[in-house]
């Protein structure tokens, strides 16, 4: 047999049903990789007995037949996600001893289909950021060798400062590094401004971020409310939209979750794309767009073409405000959302000679430096006097963006054909510089879908000269994820399914 | 927010005199108010008062990571009927802010309340000054939803602060007065009279005690007619008395000031009962900046005219409509009709006794005899000893002659300690008046026999007739109809 | 628009984090870098546009006034630094 981890999810499914397989060979075959693959730091928590415990069940509904949409499924879990009894730390120093009393929504109906959890994945802290750089349990190394690196130089490079090795990009940088490492079938994630979509770009993996409302929020620790959105990261388009079945749906828990029905996405697959309308906004093709980027958009469109889509261009004139009205809204709610780690009721405490000496010593040491400045900046523009200019200005401009989409898609399209990013992945510490905003760059083609509230699909599409992954993203109508199902599907076989890195960290 | 107009005329009644001259009080009063409901505003936790410490308390009011809120459609309700009760209104779309800041019993850091777009927005009080008489009118600026905080007990410990989180999340109506206000006895009507509106519709249990009803009074003084002054707001004043106090303390102490030359400082004030003084609470340099912005965790709250008008439908009769009913069907007086329309029981009670009665007599009784009881007793109508069937019987005993008023009050006495049906103890005890007119004949014939020179006497002077009367009602045991009585003693002694 | 060092500082003090002298300076950078890159915002006509509310529309579901949740005050204080009785500690808060 070949080695389990290599298998996708569709395929592990299937295997596991025809009792091909177990679920506990799976399981072991995953815990054994990730044994090997501690140094790439893409899991903060292994749980290999909740995991073998759970492929255990699993086997036993199998033989009975009792089978559920997951069953048997290995999955990586990002560390946002809060899991009944096992520690979740959002990677953040402050909630270091945090072991919550309850399941997210999303995991629960994971493991409600039959999932397992291998255990907990990297990212950045608090979701803040775009290279799981700022994770307090240091990076997540991206299994995609580097240019000009060989197997054994990379290995050498690996736990020592990490120099010279990519990023997997993030903040769900655990999540899509495991993947592309083979330490699981299928990975939750988050997505405030890009954190599903940019890492899968960066490690040739596919990331769904479903449409606002799609999947519960309740029990993942959040970051920007009105823009956080959780989604799958796995190997195929397949996979992601196996997964997004199980997590979607509606959880009277969440206010802002969507009471509609989840269709079956895998049926989407292989749909035809014929006279389908793609969208190809103008304003995309930003100043100093690489060739590289440029032919692989071209490219995409071209496939979609020859399966029968009719490409047009499009115009969206504010995606230019995008980013700028993101780094607004995102820290003005993520100052709010952040308040309550203050050091009383749980979380590590810093002691201060009065409770404000404690709140400041405690959020300044258990705080990192991103989320941090994120925390200052949000508070500022709230501020009195800078609320109207700062704050209600840059949602009136998300208005514009979403009614950007709006005429596109009253027009006739069907979906919008971005690239996923402006570069293929970079090199740890190489955008850890003095200027934030150039590291906020990474999430130019991205932030405009969470402002709309719209799904948004980054699927794998070929390699940069030097070899590195690059994506294209799909965008599509809200609640329209099916129709990014079927055009992620169309790319994906054009382009071939990226070769998943050797690996080299064993 | 509005511009502050003012809408009330000087009166020099309510002036306070200072050394230099007038100055008139000008009060504008915030009301929390703790909305009735099972559960809290926004999560799924008991409301109910104490309770073991953080007992009722959900993941979402201790602020768990990843908790949501999710909003209590009993406390909308009850927040647009207390809006409809206040005459005020109602707006179809408001939206929930959080306001920021950091206190060990603000678990999320922040407060969910309505800032720039409450429930309900302008409407009106009309308030009867018990002492000084009359009538004023108190706007209301707007009534908002936010959820209460925790508690920290000091005592525990001479280092540490305990938190119990049992209130957080609790809901609450801030109700915001304009500043109409301009004494202490207004301001303290001003509440009695929103306690009473809250209570009959059953959105506040009014328990200041308890904290259920707290007050945010803004005091400032300025000369008759004049300019606003600066204004200092007492924090959480939870009796109507204090407040009276209070407001008195502080406008004394801000004319004094004045008078001195000196100016007020906008700030945050307690009411300490024990000194009876008012004091400053937080130093100055913690200037409150609450960031306030829309909860994007919510969304906006939203119903239609018809969810209104339905819950209007099945509104209770409030106070005043009460009260004018009263007058017109009963024909109360002003006085008796506002003292049984001050809390719904006591309203319900008289009906039921002035039901097909005499309203005036049964009014009578049940402010007079059984208030006056009640009273004494330290027990409200809901606790009285006699039920309205009860003392309604005894009104009839009265109405229909069969017993004198002296009798009633005997047989009220009875029916208070021992029970039982008044017309059975009547019969039983031969309480019964005399309507006999041959009895009474009788008896006024052995007054005369035994006294002839008082009968000469009240022939020269009739209101002799007085005490020969006293004297047929000790014959007969007091059972002897007055008037009965009085007019054959008129006819038997010739007077006229 | 940008801060000057006692805006920093004020900002820090809100959000209730430490900031000591020597790192003010640096984050005062920082911010007005941020505050330059998104005074690109200004340059948008955003008259009569109403702010972004609920970026996917639809009604506010409403729980029933039930008691569902509570009396897990074990769990409720089960992670937190200092308690006793099932009370958070914190150092003495003086009004
Ligand atoms: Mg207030
Ligand atoms: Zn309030």
């Amino acid at each position: 047999m070949t080695d389990l981890t290599s298998l996708t999810l569709a395929e592990a499914r299937d295997a596991l049903k025809a009792k091909k397989i177990s679920a506990l060979e799976l399981t072991d075959a995953h815990l054994n990789a990730m044994e090997k693959a501690k140094a790439l730091n893409a899991y903060v928590l292994d749980t290999p007995k909740h995991a073998r415990a759970m492929a255990k069940a699993s086997d036993t509904k199998l033989q009975k037949g009792e089978a559920g949409l997951l069953e048997g499924i290995p999955l990586g879990i990002k560390d946002l996600y809060a899991t009944k009894g096992v520690r979740t730390t959002a990677c953040s120093k402050i909630l270091l001893n945090f072991v919550p009393e309850y399941e997210s929504t999303v995991t629960s109906k994971l493991w409600r289909d039959g999932a397992v959890m291998l255990g907990k994945l990297n990212n950045d802290e608090f979701a803040m950021g775009s290279s799981n750089e700022s994770s307090a349990f240091g990076p997540s190394v991206s299994p995609i060798l580097p240019p000009n690196v060989s197997a054994a130089q990379a290995k050498a490079k690996l736990g020592n400062c990490n120099k010279g090795l990519l990023v997997p990009g993030g903040s769900s940088g655990g999540s899509a590094a495991a993947i592309a490492a083979r330490l699981c079938l299928g990975a939750t994630a988050t997505d405030t401004g890009g954190s599903i979509r940019q890492p899968a770009a960066f490690t040739g993996t596919v990331g769904m971020k479903p449409t606002y409302g799609r999947c519960s929020r309740w029990g993942i620790v959040a970051f920007a409310s009105s823009l956080d959105q959780d989604g799958p990261i796995a190997k195929t388009v397949r996979d992601t939209a196996i997964m997004l079945r199980s997590m979607a749906g509606h959880d009277p828990k969440d206010t802002t979750s969507v009471d509609r029905a989840v269709p079956d996405y895998e049926a989407a697959i292989g749909k035809s794309i014929k006279g389908m309308k793609i969208g190809i906004p103008k304003e995309y093709r930003v100043d100093g767009m690489s060739q590289e980027i440029d032919a692989l958009w071209s490219k995409g469109a071209e496939w979609l073409k020859q399966a029968g889509a009719e490409i047009v261009e499009i115009s969206l004139p504010h995606t230019h405000y995008a980013l700028p009205a993101y780094y607004i809204v995102a820290p003005a709610e993520a100052s709010s959302n952040l308040a309550r780690y203050d050091g009383v009721r749980y979380g590590v405490r810093v002691p201060g000679k009065d409770i404000i000496d404690l709140y400041e010593k405690t959020r300044a040491n258990g705080f990192g430096v991103e989320v941090r400045r994120r925390i200052m900046i949000g508070t500022y523009v709230l501020s009195a006097g800078y609320y109207d200019a700062y704050y209600v200005r840059a949602q009136k401009i998300r208005t514009l963006i979403k009614q950007d989409f709006e005429k596109a898609y009253d027009s006739g399209v069907d979906a919008v054909l971005t690239p996923a990013t402006p570069s293929p992945a970079f090199g740890i510490g190489e955008k850890s510089g003095a200027d934030p905003v150039e590291m906020y760059l990474n999430d130019i083609f991205t932030v405009t879908v969470n402002m709309a509230g719209l799904p948004g699909l980054a699927v794998p599409a070929g390699v940069s000269k030097e070899g590195l992954p690059l994506g294209l993203q799909l965008i599509g109508r809200p609640f329209d994820e099916e129709i990014l199902f079927s055009l992620g599907e169309v790319i994906e076989q054009a382009a071939g399914r990226t070769k998943l890195p050797d690996a080299w960290w064993a | 927010m509005n511009a502050i107009v003012d809408s009330r005329t000087p009166d020099p009644k309510k002036f306070i005199k200072g050394a230099t001259g007038d100055w008139e009080i000008i009060i504008g009063l915030e009301i929390h108010a703790q909305v009735t409901s099972k559960a809290k505003l926004f999560s799924g936790a008991s409301a109910e008062y104490g309770g073991d410490p953080n007992a009722h308390v959900a993941l979402v009011d201790a602020a768990m990571p990843g908790m949501l809120p999710v909003i209590n459609e009993e406390c909308v309700k009850q927040a647009i009927r207390s809006g409809l009760g206040l005459n005020a209104q109602i707006n179809l779309r408001s939206v929930f802010d959080r306001k920021n800041y950091f206190y060990p019993d603000l678990p999320q850091g922040y407060q969910i309340s309505q800032y720039k777009s409450p429930i309900v927005g302008e409407g009106k009080v009309i308030v009867d000054l018990p002492e000084s008489g009359g009538q004023i009118t108190v706007g209301i600026e707007r009534l908002h939803l936010e959820q209460d905080a925790g508690k920290s007990l000091h005592d525990q410990s001479p280092t540490m602060s305990f938190v119990d989180l049992n209130r957080s999340g609790v809901a609450l109506m801030e109700i915001v007065s304009k500043p109409d206000i301009r004494s202490s006895e207004e301001a303290r009507a001003y509440v009695t009279k929103l306690r009473t509106i809250l209570r009959y519709l059953g959105t506040c249990d009014g328990n200041m005690d308890e904290g259920s009803l707290r007050a945010d009074v803004n005091v400032s003084v300025r000369r008759p007619g004049g300019a606003f002054g600066t204004r200092c707001e007492i924090k959480n004043v939870n009796s109507i008395r204090f407040m009276g106090q209070a407001i008195e303390y502080e406008a004394r102490r801000q004319v004094g000031i004045l008078e001195d030359g000196g100016t007020i400082d906008q700030e945050t004030r307690l009411y300490d009962a024990a000194k009876g003084e008012t004091r400053s609470m937080r130093t100055k340099e913690e200037a409150h900046d609450y960031r306030y912005f829309p909860d994007p965790d919510l969304l906006p709250l939203e119903f239609t005219q018809s969810y209104v008008d339905e819950l209007k439908a099945h509104l209770p009769e409030l106070p005043d409509a009460k009260k004018a009913r009263f007058i017109a069907d009963y024909g109360l007086t002003t006085y008796d009709a506002s003292v049984l329309v001050g809390e719904r029981d006591q309203a319900d009670y008289f009906e039921s006794v002035a039901q097909g009665r005499d309203g005036k007599l049964a009014a009578n009784w049940v402010i007079n005899e059984l208030f006056g009881r009640l009273n004494k007793e330290g027990k409200d109508v809901t606790t009285s000893p006699v039920s309205s069937q009860q003392l309604g019987a005894i009104v009839d005993l009265i109405s229909e002659g069969t017993i004198s008023g002296k009798l009633a009050k005997d047989l009220f006495e009875i029916v208070w300690t021992e029970g039982g049906d008044p017309r059975a103890i009547v019969e039983a005890r031969g309480m019964k008046q005399m309507t006999d007119t041959g009895a009474i004949e009788k008896a006024i014939d052995a007054v005369i026999a035994a006294n002839p020179d008082k009968v000469e006497q009240a022939k020269a002077k009739p209101t002799m007739i007085g005490w020969f009367v006293g004297q047929v009602m000790k014959e007969t045991g007091g059972k002897a109809n007055p008037q009965a009585v009085n007019d054959l003693l008129k006819a038997k002694l010739g007077i006229q | 628009m940008s801060v000057d060092q006692a805006t920093v500082q004020r900002i820090a003090r809100l959000a209730r984090i430490a900031v000591t002298d020597e790192e003010v300076p640096h984050l005062q950078g920082e911010l007005n870098a941020m505050l330059s890159f998104v005074e690109q915002l200004n340059s948008v006509n955003v008259e009569g546009v109403e702010p972004m509310t609920s970026v996917t529309p639809m009604a506010m579901k409403k729980r029933v006034d039930e008691v569902t949740d509570g009396n897990i005050a074990e769990i409720v204080t089960g992670n937190a630094p200092q308690t006793e009785d099932h009370y958070f500690l914190v150092p003495k808060v003086i009004e």
